[in-house]
């Protein structure tokens, strides 16, 4: 397998966090280079979800900075992160659950409607061209992840599995550079999991989207990632191709534990 | 028969006109998860902005014409209500968001005193009329079906036929656009909203705007019944059994629960009100609120709160 990255398109430089008296990151360096697929992983409390939310602009670190594409950010909010092309799904569904399929996944293409709302309220016009331009988009998505017989059911009725994939739809409608995907797999069967790697595969090859991803199931991570952070108590105890991670003695001992 | 029916339809049309008041509790709850009980005081103060322009427009312009002032004071309403929303937005909600709902209720009841003082420190204190032109005059229909036929007044019927409209069109907004599907999105999920890039604040402004043409409607309909005067903020409460009769997070709720309570207090009234001594009507809404709060918390239509424990 031989797969070309280009630049660096991410780099998390020296991050800490803490929560009050609680460190949840200390000094947490790496960075993503585009069209790679980065997993983070690490036991419990180890620190990967903050570390995905210090990204996507929920929470602030304390210390260091993050730059994507060359330019460095702080004290961005989640929307100005979207802005930039980062999307996300979630570890504990956040979808829109009275909302169909279809619609779950048009609200991912809100930052490229132009419309006004004068122009929308009347429904007439460029705004029903528009509308009509990014419907077609999500029909193409919806294709793409092999939903299409529930595109008008409220994602609230749909199976979990299922409704994994309309979370990672609504963040491929956003067209973005970089995709965090939080804990992709947590609370799939064996089959469901098959899915979700060969989409997450396709979508890295077809769209060229780089992916960052936190995982847990360390067989998955290693099968389907270019490179691997591993984090254990908020620190970074490992970095490397799958090979090198799974040799290293630190994450080792993090995983299986030492005898003291 | 004729007068079962009589009442059954003056009860609809009140009915009709609370779910307007109700909807606006709705429409703000959906989307930012505050209680807003500032809903009465705004109805007031934008049926207070619409009269009094009216009364002015003509006043310094010379303008006669009675279809044009009116639309121009309601303009000048509708772009005062959404300054107010902005503001709301900007000095208040905005400082407090991620706050406790109990927090963010206390501070709509501040802007509801707020706006119930400057209504009448810039607009005056006096009962002021609005007249829209609604048909004043009653009408009989089935006439031919049954004997004596049954009394409409045309007013209610006007009123009600534009509130359905207005119904209508908010439904229509709310699912086919993509602002109105942002809205829902921000209602579902702030967090989420936002990791898709929807800018809450705005969405905020948009609603609480949204809310304001609602309490301006309303308000132009109550107040051309009973004119515009302070008690009219006191519609408001009857609002609060309807929302809790419907559930306050569901639309359809809201339109339901104003027919059931409007037709409840005026059959209510006519058929059992003669055994409790009369004057049921008013607080009828309340017990039967009282009532489902006991049996169905979360109203016919809201979604039932399921907490992990």
């Amino acid at each position: 397998m031989s797969r070309q990255f280009g630049e660096v398109i991410l780099e998390v430089a020296n991050i800490s966090l803490s929560f009050g008296g609680v460190r949840a990151l200390t000094d947490i360096s790496f960075n993503v280079r585009e069209h790679e697929i980065r997993a983070i992983i690490g036991p419990n409390g180890a620190g990967k979800s903050s570390m995905l939310n210090c990204i996507n602009g929920v929470y602030q670190p304390q210390q260091g900075t993050i730059a994507f594409r060359g330019k460095t950010f702080r004290h961005m909010n989640s929307r100005q992160v979207a802005e930039m092309g980062v999307a996300r799904t979630f570890q504990s569904l956040a979808l829109f659950k009275g909302m169909s399929v279809i619609d779950n996944i048009m609200t991912g293409r809100n930052l490229k409607m132009k419309c006004n709302l004068f122009q929308q309220a009347l429904h007439w016009g460029p705004s029903r061209r528009e509308e009509s331009e990014q419907r077609q988009f999500v029909e193409h998505i919806i294709d793409f992840l092999e939903i299409q017989p529930y595109r008008k059911t409220p994602v609230g009725k749909m199976p979990y599995g299922l409704q994994k994939r309309v979370d990672l739809g609504r963040a491929l409608a956003m067209e973005p550079k970089v995709l965090l995907l939080d804990e992709p797999m947590a609370g799939m069967n064996v089959e469901e999991k098959q899915d979700m790697s060969r989409f997450i595969l396709d979508v890295n090859d077809e769209f060229g989207t780089t992916i960052v991803l936190i995982e847990h199931d360390m067989s998955v991570v290693m099968d389907i990632s270019d490179r691997v952070v591993v984090l254990d108590y908020g620190k970074k105890i490992g970095d490397g191709t799958p090979d090198e991670v799974r040799s290293n003695p630190d994450v080792i001992s993090a995983y299986l534990g030492t005898t003291h | 028969m004729g007068p079962f029916l009589e009442t059954l339809i003056g009860g609809l049309m009140t009915g009709m006109l609370y779910s307007l008041v109700a909807l606006g509790f709705v429409l703000i709850y959906k989307a930012s998860g505050v209680f807003n009980f500032a809903q009465g005081a705004m109805v007031l103060f934008a049926a207070l902005t619409m009269a009094r322009f009216a009364q002015w427009i003509p006043q310094w312009t010379g303008l006669s014409d009675k279809l044009l002032v009116n639309l121009l004071a309601f303009g000048v309403a509708m772009l005062v209500m959404v300054a107010v929303a902005w503001l709301i937005e900007r000095l208040v909600l905005g400082k407090l968001v991620n706050q406790e709902g109990i927090t963010l209720l206390m501070a709509t009841l501040g802007i509801a005193y707020f706006l119930d003082g400057l209504g009448q420190t810039v607009f005056g204190n006096d009962i002021y009329k609005i007249d829209v032109g609604l048909p004043k005059d009653p009408i009989f229909l089935f006439e031919k079906v049954f004997q004596g036929g049954v009394l409409i007044n045309q007013e209610d019927l006007a009123a009600a036929a534009i509130a359905a409209a207005l119904v209508a069109a908010l439904s229509a907004f709310f699912q086919y656009t993509g602002t109105g599907r942002a809205l829902r999105a921000v209602a579902d999920d702030h967090q989420a909203a936002q990791s898709i890039g929807i800018p809450l604040s705005r969405i905020w402004v948009i609603v609480w705007s949204v809310a304001g043409f609602v309490a301006l409607v309303a308000g132009i309909i109550w107040g051309s019944k009973l004119g515009v005067q302070f008690s009219l903020s006191l519609v408001a409460l009857k609002a609060l059994p309807v929302v809790i009769l419907g559930g306050l997070t569901s639309v359809p709720g809201a339109i339901v629960g104003g027919l059931i309570i409007g037709v409840g207090e005026k059959l209510s009234e006519v058929f059992i009100g003669s055994y409790f001594g009369g004057g049921i009507e008013i607080w009828f809404a309340y017990v039967l609120a009282l009532l489902f709060l006991l049996v169905r918390p979360q109203g016919l239509f809201g979604e039932k709160i399921i907490d992990r424990v």
